[in-house]
């Protein structure tokens, strides 16, 4: 189903991905589910009364002018605000129905389920090697040399990476390319098997090419991984997701399928924004 | 004219390249000043020092005179005297009754030459009647008119060595008895009150012995601290009051240390006086914030997306510190550490107040034993009156330098070798 978006800007006319438009089915319960999430940095009250339900199994846009508070709202669901001195969580985020901000569940046993990428890749100043098996070293996932071994190479396998690096595993991870550097940063969070993937505008440091590959893999992960992924490129959110999730000044304004946010949306400030006349 | 000069700038141009050049002017300016001080130091140090290295040394055969050795008291006879009577008779002169021969003689030769023969007596007692030949250095008067720093043009009654004593050097000289070489005593021996004896060794092993105290007490309570408060503490009141306190201490002067040793460590608590534990305690006091500030500093250089990395990938706070931050502030790290432990070796003052001051003859050995070290050893010699000790005091500072040279330039190796991107 090839969707044509109205956008005025010169970005090449998006085409919505394989899976767009097919939202889960009605009465699977959400995988994430957001109620009256507030966050203060100090005084600053970053993020307004978000209620969102994300679905498993498929990937989700956030998009919205700089500053409006994707990444805020990114960071809550694996509890990165709470390395953030000054940030304030209100509300709860529930995944798979338990929530996060329960004093019972560990941020460090709960990031073992949401993995994170982050904007610039940052790999470990390690091998390539090491890179991927930090994960499971430190949860104790695999034990065994060859088991560790065997779960580097599948992880690399899955993030595209593992032709390009095979025969140097030993090789300092930071030795790669951009896009390189990415996906490895992708294979070290799948290697501890989440649940779900957070994507903070992964591909804004790469160029085309290595950015069509990671959208590629994006696609391939959505039917193992539930994804979010914030992105200032409507086209790439446009190809990548399913869902997607508008916000503006801290407030979520509307979250739909990808397909009718940017042939159909409800709000005044949605159409402005991916029409660009805001932004 | 073209455009460009009619361009509103133009007017300015010549303007801002004239303050350029004058700021470079100024620069050059002031890097030659700062370099011709250093190269006057450095060379007036050098000039002064570089004839410690070589000495001269005697050959005699001395005769182990049965009738003035006493077989039942080695250790009391008396071999300056008959080292003395050997070179009388190598200079084919004989002793006059008064004494003043030999007396005139023994001032020439080092004390060296007798602790050698009661050595070898010692081991032999067989010797004794027999003639050996005792090799050993001149003492530093002698060796000074050698190396034409007494000279005969001077008026007899204002140099160390009178004219009798002078031709007695020449002739030596002249028969083959003496050899100028390298002067390994000055690397091998502690200190002594006779200069041609006194090495650089015991406070080389004493400043060695010392900054191995301040670095084991130093750098895992700097580093643990630093961590600490770079990483884990609180930000809050207490934790500012903390890091003002540590950036005031690093400009404490030194000698308040000093005091403070003298008045917790030996009055206090009886630490040793004088010795290599007190003094490294002190001085790791002294650099413990040095030591922080530079940990400091290696840790907030180390970027914020690889603690964001680890922590996403569900490390805890202390795994995400130690193992990528720590690792990626260690060339910073070692640098601090070495940097200020280099500053450690070059401190006195506080040394002083522990009692390091003390006249220590001999190689250190002990960590609660006295020891000097090698800035202390400069200074002893600074004050010592005769003019040997003078050049001796250069070659100290040259020897205290190369320590300092070596262990900077191991700084910058250190942070070459490890110094990773990311
Ligand atoms: N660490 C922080 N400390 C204080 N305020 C912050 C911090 N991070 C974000 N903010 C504030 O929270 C608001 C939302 O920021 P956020 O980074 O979530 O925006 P964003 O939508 O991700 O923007 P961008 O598209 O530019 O990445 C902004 O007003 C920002 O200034
Ligand atoms: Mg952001």
């Amino acid at each position: 189903m090839v969707v044509k978006v109205n956008m005025q800007t010169s970005a090449p006319t998006p085409v919505v991905g394989t899976h767009a438009n097919q939202a889960p089915p009605a009465g699977e319960p959400a995988k994430i589910t957001a109620r009256d999430v507030n966050v203060y940095y100090g005084a600053n009250h970053a993020l307004k009364s978000v209620s969102l339900d994300i679905p498993g199994k498929s990937v989700t846009a956030f998009i919205g002018p700089s500053g409006c508070g994707k990444s805020t709202f990114l960071r809550c669901i694996n509890r990165m605000n709470d390395t953030i001195p000054g940030c304030r969580v209100e509300g709860r985020i529930g995944l798979d129905g338990d929530d996060i901000y329960d004093p019972s569940i560990d941020p460090v046993s709960l990031r073992a389920r949401v993995g994170m990428v982050f904007q610039k890749p940052n790999p470990f100043p390690k091998s390539i090697y090491d890179n991927v098996a930090y994960g499971p070293r430190i949860h104790g996932l695999e034990t065994s040399k060859t088991g560790l071994d065997d779960l580097v190479e599948a992880s690399l396998k899955r993030a595209g990476l593992w032709g390009e690096v095979h025969d140097r595993l030993k090789a300092p991870g930071t030795g790669l390319s951009g896009g390189q550097q990415q996906r490895l940063v992708i294979a070290r969070a799948i290697a501890v098997n989440p649940e779900v993937i957070l994507m903070d505008e992964p591909c804004s440091a790469l160029d085309p090419i290595a950015t069509a590959r990671i959208e590629e893999l994006i696609d391939d992960l959505a039917s193992q991984f539930c994804i979010v992924i914030v992105t200032h490129s409507m086209a790439q959110a446009a190809r990548v997701s399913q869902q997607t999730a508008f916000f503006h000044l801290g407030s979520l304004v509307e979250t739909g399928p990808t397909g009718m946010i940017f042939t159909n949306p409800k709000d005044g400030r949605t159409q402005d924004y991916i029409t660009g006349r805001t932004g | 004219m073209t455009d460009a000069a009619q361009h509103p700038s133009a007017k300015h141009l010549k303007k801002r390249y004239a303050a350029e050049a004058r700021f470079k002017m100024y620069g050059r300016l002031a890097i030659t000043i700062a370099l011709a001080f250093l190269v006057i130091l450095l060379g007036r140090i050098v000039l002064q020092g570089y004839s410690t290295f070589t000495t001269n040394t005697v050959s005699l055969p001395v005769y182990l005179d049965p009738a003035r050795i006493d077989r039942a008291d080695l250790s009391g006879s008396n071999y300056d005297y008959l080292v003395s009577l050997a070179v009388l008779k190598a200079l084919g002169e004989t002793e006059d009754e008064l004494g003043t021969m030999s007396e005139d003689a023994s001032a020439l030769i080092s004390r060296d030459l007798g602790f050698q023969i009661l050595d070898k007596v010692k081991a032999d007692p067989g010797l004794i009647g027999k003639t050996i030949t005792v090799t050993g250095p001149v003492k530093a008067d002698a060796d000074l008119y050698y190396k034409g720093e007494i000279k005969r043009s001077v008026a007899e009654g204002n140099r160390k060595l009178n004219d009798r004593q002078l031709t007695w050097l020449d002739r030596l000289k002249k028969s083959g008895r003496v050899h100028g070489g390298f002067n390994s005593a000055f690397f091998t021996h502690g200190d002594s009150t006779e200069p041609e004896q006194a090495g650089i060794l015991g406070a080389a092993v004493g400043s060695a012995m010392m900054l191995l105290v301040t670095a084991l007490i130093a750098i895992p309570v700097g580093v643990m601290a630093a961590i600490w408060l770079e990483e884990f503490a609180p930000k809050n009141g207490w934790t500012d009051l903390i890091e003002v306190n540590i950036n005031n201490l690093a400009a404490v002067p030194s000698i308040v240390y000093g005091l403070l040793g003298l008045a917790v460590f030996i009055n206090w608590l009886g630490a040793p006086r004088g010795s290599p534990l007190t003094g490294g305690i002190v001085l790791a006091l002294m650099a413990l914030p040095t030591m922080i500030i530079a940990t400091r500093a290696a840790l907030k250089a180390v970027p914020p997306s690889i603690r964001d990395g680890a922590l996403a990938i569900g490390a805890s706070r202390t795994q995400t510190v130690f193992h990528h931050v720590v690792p990626l502030a260690r060339p910073g790290i070692m640098t601090g550490a070495i940097l200020s432990l280099s500053h450690a070796l070059g401190e006195t003052a506080p040394l002083l107040m522990v009692g390091m001051v003390a006249f220590v003859p001999g190689i250190p050995s002990s960590f609660i034993g006295g020891a000097t070290v090698l800035p202390v050893q400069v200074f002893i010699w600074e004050n010592a009156s005769e003019r040997a000790f003078a050049e001796r005091t250069a070659a100290g500072i040259m020897v205290l330098l190369a320590f300092m040279i070596v262990m900077n330039a191991t700084a910058i190796i250190l942070r070459r070798r490890y110094e990773r991107r990311w």
